[in-house]
């Protein structure tokens, strides 16, 4: 299954020239990129690992593919998406953020079932790559 | 593969289309001497176009490889023809935003292990799309501490220099005989610049037309007495240590100016836009450099 989230994700996979476009429109407004990748790519998992720091001043959005390309290389298992922050005073917040890579097979998540009491049932999702400890999924 | 491809290829419109003549002609116009480099900086333009039209006819062939070593004494005008030269690629199309990123050995290498790497790669982030110019390159290699950091700057730089030729363009720059030493300890470096540039030390003229293009660009000017006198000085400069080219020009205006200044105050008259912008041969006079002679 694949997953949907953040920008574009409904779209085709983005080639590099597209990501670069991205991260090129992202620099022209002003927003610093950072890269992020995680194993466990839950809806609610909103803290990815950072790869690196986020990066300012940037002129060319080549910096930032040639990040990306060395995330891929060194976790190609992984979800990698791109971030774009705005710093301008009262935004302060992430703006735009896309999937720029992710594995090969993606088992997608199991819906679970639980009976609480008066027979009423809690539902909730888990990735079935998440029975696999940390570092050993989506191989 | 058939591919359509026009006949031919008009290589004056090619060098309308980039406006890079109006790049060369401000160049020849605001830099005085230097004629070995705006020669081999025209022959640079005009290889890249004529590369760029073999490229619109099919003709294969590997990109050009564009980095460049900038070698001279100081002040002969290295880090304003870089500037320029990233203008020129900028408009000719062969790096991106055509901004320049100037650094030395500091913001390259670091203080401590593992410090050195992510240093080098930001510098080298920020300059893609551009050229990158590091001055005194010479300072990267020491070869007297084989644990010097410096080495692992050079090996990144060297990769990085190879793998993202399309990216950026990196400009080394340094006195010649100490980056001629350098070139030799590290072959790598050498074989990777196709470009290398020396840039002559200008004559008095040269220096005396600078110092007045100076001036005229921040609305001063000399008076005819301070003209000869003006000569004389940039002769005894040359002979003093620290000799610097043109930054000596430049330093001994500002010291001129201030001067003036201080006149213009202690004569306490009302001063016109004529007196506001003469230098006079008094304003030089009171130079060291006249005393020590």
């Amino acid at each position: 299954m694949r997953i949907t989230q953040g920008a574009f994700s409904f779209l085709p996979d983005l080639t590099d020239a597209e990501i670069r476009a991205q991260v090129d429109y992202a620099l022209s407004r002003g927003w610093a990129c950072s890269v992020e990748h995680t194993d466990d790519a839950h809806p609610r998992n909103t803290y990815w690992d950072m790869w690196g720091l986020p990066m300012f001043d940037l002129k060319d959005g080549a910096a930032v593919l040639f990040e990306v390309n060395a995330c891929r290389k060194a976790h190609p298992g992984h979800y990698i998406k791109v971030n774009a922050f705005d710093s301008t005073r009262g935004v302060e917040s992430m703006v735009l953020s896309f999937i720029v890579h992710r594995p090969a097979d993606e088992p997608g998540f199991a819906l679970v079932r639980q009976e609480t009491g008066g027979r009423n049932i809690r539902y909730t999702t888990r990735g079935y790559a998440a029975d696999q400890p940390a570092g050993r999924r989506y191989r | 593969m058939t591919m359509d491809h026009p006949a031919g290829v008009d290589l004056q419109a090619l060098l309308r289309e980039a406006n890079v003549q109006e790049v060369l002609d401000q160049l020849d116009r605001e830099l005085i001497g230097l004629v070995p480099v705006k020669q081999r900086i025209r022959e640079i333009a005009a290889y890249l176009i004529v590369s760029k039209a073999r490229a619109s006819l099919g003709l294969t062939g590997a990109a050009p490889s564009l980095h460049m070593s900038f070698t001279g004494n100081p002040g002969t005008g290295k880090t304003t023809v870089a500037l320029r030269m990233a203008e020129i690629l900028h408009r000719l199309g062969y790096v991106r935003k055509g901004h320049l990123v100037s650094v030395t050995r500091d913001d390259l290498v670091g203080q401590y292990i593992g410090h050195t790497a992510p240093k080098t790669k930001e510098v080298l982030k920020r300059a893609m799309g551009g050229v990158l110019f590091i001055d005194e390159a010479y300072y990267l290699y020491r070869p007297e501490n084989e644990r010097d950091y410096g080495q692992e700057a050079i090996e990144i730089l060297l990769q990085v220099m190879e793998n993202q030729r399309d990216d950026l363009v990196v400009i080394l720059a340094g006195y010649k005989d100490r980056m001629d030493t350098f070139f030799r300890s590290n072959p790598g470096f050498s074989s990777r610049i196709a470009h290398h540039i020396d840039f002559p030390d200008y004559d008095d003229d040269e220096l005396v037309q600078i110092a007045e293009l100076m001036l005229g660009q921040q609305d001063y000017r000399f008076d005819d007495e301070a003209l000869a006198v003006f000569r004389e000085y940039v002769a005894l400069r040359r002979r003093q240590p620290h000799f610097a080219n043109a930054r000596s020009v430049r330093n001994a205006l500002d010291r001129a100016r201030l001067r003036q200044a201080n006149r213009l105050f202690a004569s306490g008259a009302t001063v016109t836009r004529e007196m506001l912008s003469t230098l006079s041969a008094a304003d030089l006079r009171a130079s060291r450099v006249f005393n020590a002679a």
